[in-house]
């Protein structure tokens, strides 16, 4: 079947490095989205907490902060932060470090809504009886609230990093050569050799991004039915 | 920020918002029919088509649209099959949006509990009557945050249109900084004119999960 390959513009895969190079840019991608997450987890945990509080100067700002992740797709803020800081502040910013930046603005965001959602699912009940018990207050946060709270965030959570990883991809536009851009390069490289190279390079940067997101997504929804919220 | 400049670049944001809400609009229109007939097939088990339709949403829900987008703008012209930019948005959107909608329309099917339906059919109610009376409403009420969910998402989506050199909102942006240097201007108007469009269904959205949750449970 080498014709079919050939037709489909495969061969290109096996040329030179271009499969390395391809990986590579899946890295930079990948790279990206895994910072964010490290820096978002503590991040929102935090925020979660502090959304918990019943003070309205917090409550608001919290407020007003989710609403403006929720609302602005992450392509606008990408370009604010890519465009607007040189502009604004005369930074120069490299196209990695802002969407490091964005990301974090972003999943910081989204991981506290999912931390407070958390904690105000644990029932009062749960707090009084524990108190009933004759538990110190660090007992009852130790034994009691943070097992139920993590069985409810980390399925929860993990979605949150496959959403992170499919969102990178949007980096191309601030341009950094992450894995689209490298394939268009692949593909601009031997427009005259396989002119099809089109279909099975972007076929395969599909093809990677679901074989990373999906054995995610499914043990996400593996540890949602054995912890049974 | 210079006002005039401001002004002058309205109407060339009000020409991408257009595009923006005509793609939005269409694609999430398909997006919930796809998503409804998806969430159907899986829930009644149709044979075969139930294992494709899996497929697809497991496909769909786990690549991004930009490369999904890519995929279908520039590779499938290579194997004969040619779409228009703005076809391929609108199907873009409806793909992706679907995988999403037919978890959502699924979750809330299967949240009704079966005494629901086995009670209506020993009443008497044909299989149809059934399922538009008594299974769809209440399975609807628990679906709607997800759906509005998803309605925001793929218009926050529609961003990406821009790749596949439609000209949107971004497009518009990224060509005026780069023509004219007034990046504060258009970052400005960029911000501005998609609140126009988000704002709205975020705070209508929000209104009708309050009016849902009253008329279900009184909490």
């Amino acid at each position: 079947m080498p014709d079919l390959v050939t037709e489909l513009g495969l061969n290109v895969l096996f040329k030179g490095k271009n499969m390395i190079r391809l990986l590579g840019g899946l890295w930079v991608a990948l790279r990206i989205s895994l910072i964010s997450v490290l820096m978002c987890i503590p991040l929102g945990v935090l925020l979660g907490v502090v959304m918990t509080w019943k003070n309205p100067v917090t409550k608001a700002l919290s407020r007003l902060y989710l609403e403006i992740v929720r609302i602005m797709p992450q392509m606008v803020l990408l370009f604010l932060v890519y465009f607007g800081t040189t502009r604004m502040f005369g930074l120069n910013l490299s196209g990695e470090l802002s969407a490091v930046i964005v990301f974090t603005f972003w999943g910081t965001a989204e991981m506290g809504d999912l931390v407070r959602g958390a904690l105000v699912s644990i029932p009062k009940h749960q707090y009084e009886s524990s108190a009933a018990l004759g538990m110190t207050e660090n007992q009852i946060f130790l034994h009691i609230i943070i097992p139920q709270t993590l069985r409810r965030l980390v399925p929860l959570s993990i979605n949150l990093i496959t959403r992170m990883i499919k969102t990178t991809s949007l980096v191309m536009m601030i341009g950094v050569v992450e894995v689209l851009k490298v394939a268009q390069q692949i593909i601009e490289a031997n427009r005259m050799s396989s002119p099809n190279a089109a279909f099975g390079i972007y076929g395969t940067v599909f093809f990677l991004y679901f074989i990373i997101c999906w054995p995610i997504s499914l043990f996400a929804g593996y540890l949602e039915k054995r912890w049974g919220v | 920020m210079n006002w005039t400049v401001i002004i002058d670049y309205i109407p060339a944001f009000r020409e991408a918002m257009l595009l923006t809400l005509r793609i939005g609009w269409m694609g999430i229109v398909l997006a919930i029919v796809l998503g409804l007939a998806g969430a159907l097939i899986r829930y009644y088990h149709v044979p075969v088509l139930s294992q494709i339709v899996k497929i697809y949403i497991e496909v769909f829900r786990n690549t991004p649209l930009l490369v999904q987008l890519f995929f279908i703008y520039f590779g499938l012209p290579k194997i004969g099959i040619k779409l228009t930019a703005e076809f391929c948005g609108t199907l873009g959107l409806a793909l992706l949006g679907g995988s999403y909608m037919a978890e959502s329309f699924r979750s809330g099917l299967e949240a009704v509990p079966l005494i629901q339906s086995e009670s209506s059919l020993s009443l008497g109610l044909s299989r149809m009557q059934t399922f538009w009376h008594v299974l769809l409403p209440q399975a609807l009420e628990i679906s709607v945050p997800a759906l509005v969910a998803n309605v925001i998402f793929l218009l926050k989506e529609t961003s990406v249109f821009s790749a596949i050199s439609l000209m949107d909102l971004m497009f518009t942006a990224k060509d005026l900084i780069g023509l004219y240097y007034k990046t504060a201007e258009c970052l400005f108007l960029l911000v501005v004119f998609y609140l126009i469009i988000l704002l709205p269904v975020s705070i209508a959205g929000s209104f009708l999960e309050r009016r849902l949750r009253y008329a279900g449970f009184g909490d």
